[in-house]
């Protein structure tokens, strides 16, 4: 430490020799760099919390501290920054808030820490949709894609392998999970809408739109061309390059022809096209929905018959943290499971993990219409307290089992990953 | 919104037109006296510049060569390797000789890219001057034109995504200028172009960059000697005769400045087309993005490098046209 302290002053001295306002700065720099820990033993308990805006409320944050005194500090990035920053500075964050399908750049890049599952409480609870792949009633659910039980265990706590069967390390203790579909506007569109072909649809010219995130977007692409009979895939979520290619000229020619209005890439761009009715049918996410029905325009987050597209999302914890931190986390990852966090996700549209612990914080009307797919008795509300349903609706696709038990692939990074992006960039400039 | 190398580059860019402007204040320094205070002379000017270098060296000379280094490796699904490979500039020439006479997405990005580029210089040097010019002639008191010249500054009082999303009730299906259309009579279906297309990316640009042409142009003309524009109109000049013989040749150095504003910033663009183009139009800063999404760092340096070579060509091609040094 004396060392560090010692070369900031000789750089202070420089600068201030060379009289460079500039430098004085990177000496400043330097000093955060090679200077004192984050944290004291005396400070506070402080996690810092890295993940996408999505998860990062700021009741949760605040009944964290009201329960467990720990302070949750949030870093909010895009869903690939987060991966660029795991895998670039692992020491800027303690808990990691990601997806599993990015389990496959992060391992490897040996930055993420071996949870012990003997220290998560609700472990054994989890819902066995992530442990086994498959609901709660014994239903298996699709494994296409990156599904979470393929790359839920390490083989041992140092290991960068995949474990195929349970063990004891766990790379991602799961939190929130949903199953994707196209959001439509039944008021502009007049008739049912059943399958992922009708985004496709020349009916639909310049009002669809799709997803520009290469790695989400093909995988809705696929969905598309499996539902079209055009090709049926082995695995959606790793294809062949001649399986992108094909995929990627079908969209080539109905961007050509016009099908597309905008892609969007951000969350509120797609709220803003569905509530402009710049475009009637595209992809979508459960919230963004949620946000379009709030402004009072009538969306629906269409179930379909060829399935979902699901993701899932969970914490982990990066290889740098360590001592009395490391428990933090665990009692972190403990309160997420133990119940409020759930049900505070179910509230939104999204699903929690454990599943008997989010029942028991929400009142039996709100868990038979979010859950159980019944028409609600009373006002459907928001976290917040805002009116999102009126009594008597009913959430689109159902249940969870009809939803969940529905899915058909998860997202997914492919082996062809690489060739993927570029064959992605065609698509954009076509 | 993402920020990226690519606004490094801009940035960069935009510090080398100041840059050369700095090498010839050496010259003009080192030009003068006697060899004995020469020395002396050239030692303090180094001294004077000094902060600068530094600045110059630490954050973009080396970060540039960085980038430059490590185009040239090779890299895997979560990782850069550090063993020569040209596979991100292989990759991206993907399929330009095979795909022949059709246009590879290089080529074809860059052509999109540069016709952009090309629209908005022209938009933005025609609106520029224009207004320039009524600031510099028309507006006589100094309080007037630094408070017209703080108008034009408008576009940049709201953030960027704000800025662009807000063109979409003005342009879009059900927006202002089709409701307009619509009630005038004069269009039965709304016009679909208007929003999402080349026609809403220049506009954008047009309307963020503006600003960037009118400074230094207008920077050039008052500094234009009053008395050569009467002595135009004492000789019988006319107004158009006084614009092209006088005005025009000696507001040079302003607008190659501000083409080379403009140039660099659209042609490493990426957010405003992106919007603005409904993410279907290509651009050159969107292919880097991509592959930085994708954590192929290597690739997307090898785009930096040739993104920065394409608007290096740019910027020399056109400081050839007008010596900057020397008009300054």
């Amino acid at each position: 430490m004396s060392k560090s302290s010692k070369s900031n002053r000789h750089v202070s001295r420089r600068t201030v020799l060379k009289g460079a306002a500039g430098a004085v700065g990177l000496a400043a720099g330097s000093g955060a760099i090679t200077g004192f820990p984050y944290v004291h033993s005396a400070d506070p308990k402080v996690l810092r919390y890295l993940g996408t805006a999505v998860n990062e409320g700021d009741e949760i944050s605040k009944k964290c501290l009201e329960d467990t005194g720990i302070k949750i500090e949030y870093i909010t990035a895009t869903t690939d920054d987060v991966t660029k920053r795991v895998i670039t500075q692992p020491n800027s964050f303690d808990v990691l808030d990601t997806e599993y399908f990015s389990l496959k750049k992060l391992v490897p890049s040996g930055n993420i820490f071996a949870l012990d599952a003997k220290k998560i409480k609700e472990f054994d609870n989890i819902t066995p949709v992530f442990t086994k792949g498959q609901l709660p009633n014994g239903k298996k659910i699709g494994e296409q894609g990156t599904a979470p039980w393929k790359v839920l265990y390490l083989e041992g706590a140092n290991s960068k392998t995949f474990s195929k069967t349970p063990t004891e390390f766990v790379t991602l203790i799961p939190t929130v999970y949903n199953a994707d579909t196209l959001g439509i506007r039944p008021d502009l569109i007049k008739r049912p809408i059943s399958s992922w072909t009708e985004l496709l649809n020349p009916e639909f010219k310049g009002k669809a739109s799709i997803l520009n995130i290469p790695s989400i977007g093909i995988m809705d692409a696929a969905m598309v061309v499996e539902a079209s009979g055009q090709h049926k895939y082995t695995d959606k979520g790793n294809m062949t390059k001649a399986e992108i290619d094909l995929t990627m000229k079908i969209m080539t020619e109905a961007k050509k022809a016009g099908q597309f209005r905008a892609f969007w890439k951000d969350f509120n761009e797609s709220v803003n096209l569905m509530a402009s009715g710049e475009t009637v049918i595209q992809s979508m996410w459960s919230p963004a929905v949620t946000k379009v029905r709030s402004m009072g325009i009538a969306c629906t987050f269409q179930p379909l018959k060829e399935g979902y597209r699901s993701w899932a999302s969970g914490f982990c914890v990066s290889k740098a943290v360590s001592g009395p931190k490391l428990d933090w986390a665990y009692e972190f990852v403990n309160w997420y499971l133990s119940g409020w966090a759930g049900a505070y996700l179910n509230r939104q549209g999204y699903y929690s993990a454990v599943l008997s612990t989010a029942k028991a914080n929400m009142t039996a009307d709100e868990w038979s219409y979010w859950m159980e797919g019944k028409a609600a008795v009373g006002d459907i509300k928001a976290p917040d307290g805002t009116i999102l349903e009126k009594a008597g609706a009913k959430r689109d696709g159902g249940s969870y089992d009809d939803r969940m038990g529905a899915v058909a692939c998860w997202n997914a990074v492919m082996d062809e990953n690489d060739y993927m992006v570029r064959k992605w960039n065609e698509f954009i400039a076509a | 919104m993402n920020s990226s190398p690519l606004d490094a580059i801009q940035r960069t860019c935009r510090a080398k037109a100041l840059g050369s402007r700095l090498g010839k204040s050496f010259f003009a320094i080192t030009a003068i006296g006697p060899s004995m205070t020469q020395d002396r002379k050239t030692f303090v000017a180094w001294l004077q510049a000094a902060p600068m270098l530094l600045v110059f060296a630490l954050f973009f000379l080396l970060p540039l060569l960085f980038v430059t280094i490590v185009s040239a490796w090779d890299y895997n699904e979560y990782e850069m390797i550090p063993a020569f490979s040209l596979r991100g500039y292989s990759d991206t020439f993907e399929g330009c000789i095979a795909d022949l006479p059709n246009l590879c997405t290089i080529l074809k990005t860059y052509l999109k890219t540069l016709k952009l580029c090309l629209l908005t210089w022209v938009l933005t040097l025609l609106i520029g001057f224009t207004v320039a010019y009524f600031l510099a002639f028309h507006v006589r008191s100094k309080t007037w034109q630094i408070v017209l010249t703080l108008l034009c500054t408008i576009p940049f009082w709201t953030s960027n995504v704000i800025r662009m999303i807000a063109w979409i009730p003005l342009l879009g299906r059900n927006g202002l200028v089709n409701r307009g259309l619509e009630g005038a009579g004069l269009i039965k279906q709304p016009l679909e172009w208007l929003l999402f297309s080349e026609f809403s990316v220049v506009l954008a640009l047009v309307h963020l960059f503006t600003f960037f042409m009118v400074v230094p142009i207008f920077n050039s003309m008052i500094r234009i000697d009053k008395r050569l524009i009467e002595a135009a109109y004492d000789a019988g000049a006319t107004g158009w005769q006084t614009l092209v013989n006088i005005i025009i040749p000696l507001a040079k150095p302003g607008i190659v400045i501000g083409s080379i504003f403009v140039i660099t910033i659209v042609m490493g663009d990426f957010v405003t087309i992106g919007v603005m183009g409904g993410q279907q139009i290509a651009s050159a800063g969107k292919i880097i993005e991509a592959r930085l999404n994708a954590l192929q760092f290597p690739a997307a340096a090898a785009n930096a490098v040739i993104l920065l070579g394409i608007t290096i060509l740019i910027i020399s091609a056109l400081t050839r046209v007008v010596d900057i040094r020397k008009e300054l």
